[in-house]
């Protein structure tokens, strides 16, 4: 019975996209029932899970070879019980968020079909038991973040936006199966529940592979990295991210906020064990989580749509969650995933609010004095700033304080901690352009007539976003609940100190001035300068068109990118057209009906002729026959 | 004098000669198609003349068959010139050339 219980859990998400997808998708309010329905279930078993009221499935075989084994199965360990309780909570909010959200939209059916696949499919991720179960559903969450950001596909920026974020995850999902591959040569399974990590790392590596190639570690961490570089979007293709927000906002907050950004840091979790058999892949991790980090914070700063700022802010703090893993810090980053996944989803229902409120206007600089108009979703939004930035006392105060540390004792190479000082900086830059978007939304007057009345939204937007102010709030005491640090304590210690990368994980060499102190004064640093700058304006004091321009990476990728495709395809284009058509196909045939052209001039049409020189050649065959030897 | 195997091939050889510069020079189709026939005749007596001096009979049998397959031949190339002549009003083979490009 707990089986089928367990199993439902994927059962039922699927159930009703399925059923929308052949039936419901015009019958709006049967659609929005089964799926809401579905995400309630599926948070009931979660919490039955989270719980240990319900046990590991007997999981059946997929694929069997000698040598290679998949099975569809669900792992129910601290780390996916935390994660599962986040995804479906989570999940539920944004759903019942959504209702009043997408009230008019004409096809709000599809929209909820589309959350559907991706509740399917990114429980799945969190419950996977071996890495090929992963991909196919790490596929799953690519398609229906395909589906929801190209929602208004009528709109040619959205769909492009979904093919920016198809192509960008289809690059990294290369170098994610290498990853896989590796994974599999070096370990002979993909198996990447728990009791079989430890036993792999405790030595059982396979023997053979060590000859063929230079560097099988390195090449599995950085390849499994890869895939968390393309889901989580970090730092070469952090691009699809910020476009990603043409999509409706229950979908930023849930899929690009949230959770699925968030299985990138999760996979990097799941396989930590194997991670950290190859140091270099750690620093390489360590390095681009921190770039992006104090990268997308710094283009946050010049932003002006209220959604792009928020998503370079999801970039920056996924680049925390990265940075904490390389770091060797995994319960830190899952600490930081779960508290973000809080305050960062309510922000962007928050926003969504704003907009709602607004008639879909984005821009902030047409917003302003809406804290007196529409409060509840002031306050909330409020509450997720201070979360954000770090605020003591909210929940990502805790997790980021939690993620500097573990920094502040990983610095390879160098005397002075970086990683800590960057992270630091990046807290001053998240409070400075957090305060600026909230001090122009939310404070003065409106700058436009049109944002002289708003309306609040219906109770059923701001229900979601008062849990999730709460949670955002206190979601920070509850790591221990999660039982993380334990989870990861067995694998981190020991490992790291035989490496020798880091003298002792479990109690970083810390004090709490650098741990609390430095970095809150960053922040109220950050808070007082925005706020002196951006009181009473009406349009941005700061011009910098480098950050504006998101440091011109779209210019730049468009130019060699997409510029040096089409001149490889004109390349190929002309090879086509000249030597394969040209030279060989229709050479061949104008060969042929030259040779003919030739030929007929020999048809005199003089049948005396012909029988002549018939007559001639029989001739001269039969003299060659009977007298030439 | 005594006819030897070499008198019977000369003749064949004139015989197979004049039918060639029949078949080469004339113009009309009838005349050139007896001409063949006498290219045939002219091997037949090859044929025939072997088989006597071999004292086989496996050339008289083979000229039999030669004869009967000419008869078909003929009977079926006389009508198709009757019905290139309905189709042309002629059987001269310069004004034949429908095929040349």
């Amino acid at each position: 019975m707990e089986h089928y219980i367990a199993w439902s859990l994927l059962i039922l998400p699927l159930v009703a996209s399925v059923a929308i997808l052949l039936d419901l998708y015009r019958k709006h309010n049967e659609a929005v029932f089964a799926s809401v329905g579905s995400a309630s279930l599926c948070f009931l078993i979660a919490l039955l899970i989270a719980f240990g009221k319900i046990p590991e499935p007997v999981a059946w075989t997929w694929i069997s070879f000698p040598g290679f084994n998949v099975e569809i199965g669900m792992v129910f360990d601290s780390l996916s019980k935390g994660m599962l309780l986040i995804v479906t909570g989570v999940g539920l909010l944004v759903h019942i968020f959504s209702i009043g959200y997408m009230a008019n939209d004409p096809s709000r059916g599809r929209f909820f079909g589309g959350l559907s696949i991706f509740m399917f499919s990114m429980t799945g991720i969190v419950v996977a038991t071996n890495l090929i179960e992963l991909f196919f559903f790490w596929e799953g969450v690519g398609l229906s973040s395909y589906i929801l950001i190209g929602f208004w596909f009528q709109k040619d920026s959205a769909a492009l936006a979904a093919n920016k974020a198809f192509v960008c995850n289809r690059l990294a999902d290369f170098g994610f199966m290498t990853g896989i591959l590796t994974f599999w040569w070096l370990t002979g399974t993909v198996s990447v529940r728990p009791e079989v990590l430890a036993q792999i790392q405790a030595g059982n590596l396979l023997a053979h592979s060590w000859s063929f190639i230079i560097a099988p570690l390195p090449l599995m961490a950085l390849g499994l990295f890869a895939g968390c570089v393309g889901k989580s979007a970090m730092f070469p293709l952090h691009v699809w991210l910020p476009d990603a927000m043409e999509g409706p906002t229950p979908v930023s907050a849930l899929i690009h906020a949230a959770t699925m950004v968030a299985a990138g840091v999760y996979m990097l979790c799941r396989v930590y064990p194997l991670l950290i058999l190859s140091p270099h892949g750690m620093l390489v991790i360590a390095l681009i989580g921190c770039f992006t980090a104090i990268f997308a914070a710094l283009i946050a700063v010049q932003q002006n749509d209220i959604k792009r700022i928020l998503a370079y802010s999801t970039l920056s703090q996924l680049g925390y969650m990265v940075m904490a893993v390389g770091c060797g810090g995994p319960d830190a980053a899952m600490f930081h995933l779960s508290t973000h996944a809080f305050f960062k989803a309510l922000l962007f229902l928050a926003a969504g609010s704003v907009i709602h409120a607004l008639h879909d206007e984005q821009d902030i600089w047409k917003m302003g004095g809406l804290g007196k108009k529409i409060p509840l979703t002031s306050w909330t939004f409020g509450i997720g700033l201070l979360a954000l930035i770090g605020v003591p006392l909210f929940s990502g105060s805790f997790s980021k304080d939690y993620v500097l540390s573990i920094a502040y004792a990983y610095h390879p190479g160098s005397q002075i901690p970086y990683f800590y000082w960057v992270g630091v900086f990046t807290a001053f830059l998240t409070a400075f352009y957090m305060t600026r978007l909230f001090v122009v939304t939310f404070f003065g007057s409106a700058h436009v007539p049109e944002a002289e009345h708003p309306h609040e939204s219906p109770r059923v937007m701001t229900v979601p976003l008062v849990i999730l102010a709460v949670l955002s709030v206190i979601g920070g005491y509850s790591i221990a609940g999660y039982g993380i640090k334990d989870y990861f304590h067995t694998w981190s210690v020991d490992q790291l100190q035989a490496i020798g990368q880091v003298s002792n994980t479990g109690a970083p060499e810390i004090d709490w001035i650098l741990e609390m102190v430095v970095p809150f004064v960053f922040v109220v640093f950050g808070v007082g300068l925005a706020y002196a700058l951006y009181r009473n304006r009406r349009t941005d004091p700061i011009h910098l068109a480098i950050l504006a321009h998101k440091f011109y990476f779209d210019e730049f990728y468009d130019r060699s990118m997409v510029g040096g495709q089409q001149m490889a395809a004109n390349f190929l284009a002309w090879i086509d057209s000249w030597i394969l058509d040209g030279f060989i196909i229709r050479g061949t045939a104008y060969f042929s009906v030259g040779l003919g052209e030739l030929l007929k001039l020999f048809q005199t049409g003089s049948l005396q002729g012909y029988a002549f020189l018939f007559s001639l050649g029989s001739v001269v065959l039969i003299y060659f026959t009977l007298f030439w030897h | 004098m005594d006819i030897t195997l070499n008198h019977y091939l000369a003749v064949a050889a004139i015989l197979f000669v004049i039918g060639l510069t029949g078949v080469i020079v004339r113009r009309n189709l009838i005349v050139i198609y007896m001409s063949l026939e006498m290219m045939l005749q002219a091997a037949n007596l090859t044929f025939v003349a072997f088989s006597r001096f071999n004292g086989l009979l496996d050339g008289q049998v083979f000229v039999f068959f030669v004869i009967t397959v000419a008869a078909a031949e003929v009977a079926v190339g006389l009508a198709l010139i009757v019905a290139l002549y309905r189709l042309k009003q002629t059987t001269q083979v310069q004004d034949l050339t429908t095929l040349k490009f």
